[in-house]
């Protein structure tokens, strides 16, 4: 394996890239009990239209969270129970653009490792257990759809993309979900967990070797292509709606502001744009900011608010959003913010500082096993490893802040959700 | 192996230290220790949040937030936690341990300055904190205590031990009741904050690189002329043995739910007289602490009666409470259900592969405590508030050593006291008095 020395960070990173494409990434901690392993394909809920074999296909909303709750099933059983049995604590999620499978232990990792890649190369599915599946997620969908934070966070990114599916929930509907069979599944699977499309990432007191070999004897020899993706056409307008509002029961208004941000390109680009978007959020809105000082010295928002860019590979936003008794002066108060920053500039010693408070809050970070194998992994989909962000932090200057807020955080371009009180 | 120790800064102030390499990060957590109680429970956990608006040098939170960005991102917090009828008010930090910092650039010493004057020098004026401060605060601690509905799972929980434990001091909420903060204002606080001052016993806990003498140097430093001259001796929590009626007693009340929440509350009872901590843990993660635990492979997986069933222990109070989702017709299944998987730990009916997962998945939680700043912080908290020594490590080997007949004789005391149904409203027929 490939090893490389982050010496200011006090971390190495082991990196083997097999044959048959997948990724294997190790990082050592010696010292901790916990061992965990992540293993995710590059496909989540807004990857519903893709070409595979010269043929565009159209899936349903919700697909690829269903996947993964039936990919657990084994012809034996349930992987998820033979993980448990062993000491494991299993888990997996599904992003709009990732499906991650991990556990956790103290014992058994090597066996622990083995089981999960074999469940989630092996699928097994009948139409009973899919028929059966629909009425379990059908019932979590209405339960979701019952969540303020899930409403909050969709009318959000309803209201800026017009096209895109990561406007539809992750979980589809009861509706589109009914649309499918264990055959789309199998064709789903075949598309985007072939080992080219994946990353196995694991964080422990464990040998890195020993982690690839693994992955090596229980993974399929052979190279596949992944398929290429579309989420249809661009949205051109700043906003598609300015302001959205639900009812529901919640004792305070609930809101989430933001910008469409255009998706940024690969590699070490990636970890500017998403650092320089940190940055910039924070220095407008985070906790040393004086917009935040005065709404929280105001009453407008409380604690809970907090503010961050997402940076996906097809889609990015900035978002700020808590509770507050009124939403629509927290955004009146925000866009006013921007503008001025864009015409006074940014304060240097401020902008240091920031700087500053983000390298320990990168050094701290890796500390959290589970967040640290996310983010590698989520930085590998955009062609870079997120140890690297540390070095790149250090050469963003104050016009790169004030760039990106000139260009995604401008007074139109800015959408508000709210869920207020029945 | 962890380097742990223990020592007494000056009176009633105490320091536990682990002195570790394995993370970045260090922390340091400073708690008062008080009783529980009606008058006093929303002051104390509205204290911190006051001491954090601003110091005597940092006069706001835009000055203090500077200096902790300064500090490469520091962060320091309030945290309130009810350790049976114990409430621990802290100011907890955590911030890069200076082994990972340019040489030269250590930033603990600054840091526990910073700590030391947000406890002993607040912004006051006119020797009283800022109303401003006090009433911009108070109101979001009013938020955050009416908004305890919101999350239905855990309000379940909570009504549970205060409907069960009417007349204890534990039936206070963690943040206290709105009456109380209703009334609080810049002069009373400050009253309150003065007393808590000099009675709270005081514990801190530090973990990361630095050596115990260091830490407990800086500490001196920071906390010189704290005051300490009325001890409160007597902080302790009362153990009920009984339940308070011969008859549990049952409770419904109704609210806009998708989902039916049953939570029972059983008195731990004569085990609480001479508590085996290691064993009482294994019966809670046997019942209902772990996947591999009754309640979850019968009431849930076998008969699908819940959504979820788990149990939760109250150790500091001697409690085990258990927590459920379900549909609202199911009461009576669910309820017979769950009594019945307690009854056959009672019997002695636990299998050896039982016992096993419970004792595995204990053992891994407890290895795993060592691997987070804090939860070893909470342990290590717990362990003082209980009067009990050692570490995880001391504890998973009494855990080994505990047998079924031991389970099954602490179960077998366990005395139902409340059972409490959170159900739609308007929903058809009440659930009966009695099963």
């Amino acid at each position: 394996m490939e090893k490389k020395i982050y010496k200011t960070l006090g971390e190495t990173l082991y990196t083997a890239a097999l044959p048959n494409g997948l990724t294997v990434y190790v990082i050592p901690k010696p010292g901790y009990e916990k061992k965990y392993a992540f293993f995710a394909t590059s496909y989540g809920g807004a990857d519903r239209r893709f070409q595979q074999d010269g043929e565009w296909q159209n899936t349903p909303a919700g697909i690829a969270h269903f996947l993964e709750h039936k990919l657990f099933d084994t012809e034996a059983g349930n992987a998820l129970a033979d993980l448990a049995a062993n000491g494991a604590q299993p888990n997996a999620f599904t992003s709009s653009e990732m499906t991650a499978y991990y556990f956790e232990c103290t014992d058994g990792f090597e066996e622990n490792l083995k089981t999960l890649l074999s469940f989630v190369s092996t699928p097994y599915f009948t139409e009973e257990s899919v028929a059966k599946e629909q009425g379990i997620i059908g019932q979590e969908i209405g339960m979701i759809e019952d969540t303020p934070g899930h409403a909050v966070y969709y009318n959000l990114l309803k209201a800026l993309y017009a096209n895109h599916p990561v406007r539809d929930m992750i979980s589809g509907t009861v509706e589109s979900i009914a649309q499918i069979t264990a055959q789309t599944l199998y064709d789903l699977h075949r598309a985007f967990y072939r080992p080219g499309n994946m990353v196995l990432c694991a964080v422990g007191d464990i040998d890195p070797e020993q982690v690839a070999e693994t992955a090596r004897a229980i993974l399929p020899e052979e190279y596949h292509a992944s398929p290429t993706k579309d989420y249809g056409p661009s949205d051109t307008m700043p906003v598609i709606q300015a302001r959205t509002e639900v009812a529901m029961a919640v004792s305070q208004p609930l809101f989430l502001l933001g910008t469409r941000v255009p998706p940024s390109e690969g590699g070490q680009a990636y970890l500017k744009r998403e650092l320089t978007g940190h940055l910039a959020t924070q220095y407008l809105a985070g906790k040393s900011s004086p917009l935040y000082v005065r709404l929280y010295a105001e009453g407008l928002i409380a604690k809970d608010f907090s503010c961050g860019f997402l940076s996906g590979l097809s889609h990015a936003i900035t978002e700020f959003g808590g509770e507050s008794r009124d939403p629509d002066k927290v955004l009146a108060e925000m866009q006013a913010e921007a503008v001025k920053v864009l015409s006074a500039g940014i304060d240097e010693s401020r902008f240091i500082r920031l700087k500053k408070a983000t390298s320990g809050q990168l050094i701290r970070g890796l500390d959290n096993v589970e967040n640290l194998c996310y983010e590698q992994t989520e930085s590998h989909f955009h062609g870079a490893s997120a140890l690297d962000r540390l070095a790149v932090l250090e050469a963003i200057t104050s016009a790169d802040v004030l760039d990106f807020i000139g260009k995604h955080l401008q007074p139109d371009q800015f959408a508000l959700s709210i869920v207020r009180p029945l | 192996m962890p380097n742990i120790t223990r020592r007494e800064l000056c009176p009633f102030v105490f320091l536990t230290h682990l002195q570790t390499n394995k993370f970045k990060t260090a922390t340091l957590r400073l708690s008062l220790l008080t009783q529980l109680s009606r008058d006093t429970a929303a002051k104390n956990a509205l204290l911190p949040r006051v001491l954090l608006q601003g110091t005597a040098n940092h006069p706001d939170m835009a000055v203090l937030a500077e200096a902790t960005d300064e500090l490469y991102g520091a962060n320091i917090e309030a945290k309130i936690a009810k350790k049976g009828e114990i409430q621990c008010v802290s100011l907890a930090a955590s911030f890069v341990d200076d082994a990972c910092l340019p040489e030269g650039e250590g930033i603990l010493t600054q840091i526990t300055k910073l700590l030391g004057e947000i406890l002993l020098r607040p912004a006051l004026k006119d020797g009283k904190f800022q109303a401003a401060y006090v009433d911009g605060e108070r109101e979001k601690l009013l938020d955050e205590i009416r908004g305890r509905i919101n999350n239905k799972r855990t309000y379940a929980l909570t009504r549970l031990a205060e409907l069960m434990c009417d007349g204890e001091a534990f039936s206070v909420f963690r943040l206290g009741t709105e009456q109380e903060a209703e009334t609080i204002d810049a002069e009373t606080l400050t009253a309150h904050y003065r007393m808590l001052l000099a009675s709270a016993p005081i514990e801190i806990f530090y973990s990361g690189t630095a050596p115990a003498d260091k830490v407990a140097d800086a500490l001196a430093a920071a906390l010189s002329g704290i005051p300490r001259t009325e001890p409160d001796f007597d902080l302790g929590t009362d153990v009920r043995m009984n339940s308070l009626e011969p008859q549990p007693r049952y409770f419904t009340e109704e609210m806009d739910v998708t989902q039916g929440k049953l939570s029972l509350g059983f008195r731990i009872g004569s085990a609480m007289e001479d508590p085996d901590y290691a064993a009482l843990r294994l019966l809670h993660y046997l019942y209902g602490g772990s996947v591999n635990s009754k309640l979850f492979l019968h009431v849930r997986e076998r008969l699908s009666l819940c959504y979820y069933a788990s149990s939760v222990p109250e150790l500091f109070k001697g409690l085990l409470l258990v927590a459920s989702g379900i549909e609202f017709d199911k009461y009576d299944e669910a309820l017979a259900e769950i009594l019945a998987q307690l009854d056959a730990i009672r019997n002695g009916d636990i299998t050896d592969e039982e016992l096993n997962w419970a004792k595995k998945a204990l053992i891994t939680d407890l290895r795993m405590i060592a691997d987070e700043q804090s939860q070893l912080e909470d342990f290590y908290l717990g362990q003082t508030i209980l009067g009990e020594d050692g570490g995880p490590e001391e504890l998973i080997a009494d855990v080994e050593r505990v047998g079924k007949k031991q389970i099954a004789e602490i179960a077998a005391g366990l005395q139902l006291d409340a059972v409490y149904f959170l159900q739609n409203a308007g929903a058809d027929g009440n659930p009966p008095e009695e099963v």
